[in-house]
């Protein structure tokens, strides 16, 4: 109870220490690459690499509903926690908004190449019906949300879990996985449009700058709401999260 | 499990959304689309994108509905969840 009382104050602090560091709002960048905004080439690198993940997640969700059919419903929640994070525009530090990416928490659940399934069906959704996003920068947009983002998740939460701290690994994951998705972002943009002078170096300063500030409440919130729902999973699906070898016997808080 | 520490999740999170609301004055809070075009088009003026959606909602309340569309399968699936794991914890219970 002490640690979450903690916790809280410290994102107080967090807040109010960001904000007085803002002598003026700027405008930050909304999450997606819009539609158009690679040059050919880059888009179809980009698709490129995420099809190898694409293909595997699907393998592995395929693995996963036949070993354990009635995971299904788990996965279900995973994508729809994706559906819900990444449909929230919330409010930033810098004056624009931005939205969480909710792949963080399947990828704890279900290893990170699941979520490049389910984390891409969100972008074909933004994609499609919102001109939020677009098909040709989908590939693009996925390896920052969809394969990277669910990686760092997994990889961050396997390395504070064995510490025994379940909360604080799940939400390091979540809140890591969410900025990591925002730096892929800004590299492609700069990779794409590198700086007349500096480069694609001063083009990633450029963008990466401004994302960073932008996404840290929000990487913040999204491991806040993350550790809510695992909490929930915790309390009922005890014995699936077992299942998945995650849950440690021994509560650690 | 500790029904306060889930309240001071949530609280966290509203404080977090709602200090910017509170603090930063002269914006509209946008999404920052445009913003990131903007950046592009200072490195590269020449840039022209190749392709548009196919699909663009018309204007801003159209698209607050997908937005509000796209939230609420996501919570609907997510509260179904919630209801099937309680019922069958409840029911063990017994």
């Amino acid at each position: 109870m002490n640690r979450s009382r903690l916790v809280s104050s410290c994102l107080l602090v967090a807040g109010f220490v960001l904000y007085f560091m803002l002598n003026e709002p700027q405008t930050g960048h909304a999450m997606h690459i819009m539609e158009g905004y690679l040059p050919l080439s880059w888009a179809l690198f980009w698709w490129a690499v995420f099809l190898p993940f694409f293909i595997l997640g699907v393998r592995s969700i395929n693995k996963i509903v036949k070993e354990h059919p009635q995971m299904k419903l788990l996965l279900g929640v995973s994508g729809a926690f994706a559906f819900v994070l990444s449909a929230l525009k919330i409010p930033s530090v810098t004056g624009s908004s931005s939205h969480p990416t909710g792949t963080g928490l399947g990828a704890i659940m279900f290893g990170p190449l699941a979520m490049s399934v389910l984390g891409s069906m969100v972008l074909l959704f933004q994609a499609l019906l919102l001109a939020h996003g677009g098909l040709t920068t989908l590939g693009a947009n996925a390896v920052s949300m969809a394969v990277v983002g669910p990686m760092v998740a997994y990889a961050v939460y396997r390395l504070i879990a064995k510490s025994g701290k379940q909360r604080l690994a799940v939400f390091a994951a979540a809140a890591l996985a969410d900025l990591a998705t925002y730096v892929v972002t800004s590299l492609q943009l700069a990779l794409a449009f590198p700086a007349a002078s500096g480069g694609v170096l001063a083009s990633f300063a450029k963008f990466a700058g401004i994302f960073a500030i932008t996404q840290v409440p929000l990487a913040i919130s999204e491991g806040l709401l993350t550790v809510l729902v695992w909490n929930w999973l915790q309390a009922y699906n005890a014995n699936e999260l077992a299942q998945l070898r995650l849950l440690k016997r021994e509560e650690s808080l | 499990m500790k029904k306060g520490m889930n309240w001071l999740l949530l609280l966290g999170v509203v404080v977090l959304a709602a200090m910017p609301l509170l603090f930063i004055k002269d914006s509209e809070f946008g999404g920052a689309d445009g913003a990131a075009e903007e950046a592009i088009k200072e490195i590269a003026p020449s840039y022209e994108p190749w392709f548009q959606p196919f699909i663009e909602p018309p204007g801003g309340e159209t698209e607050s509905l997908l937005f509000a569309v796209q939230a609420a399968l996501g919570a609907g699936v997510v509260g179904y969840a919630v209801g099937v794991y309680k019922g069958r914890t409840d029911k063990a219970k017994k």
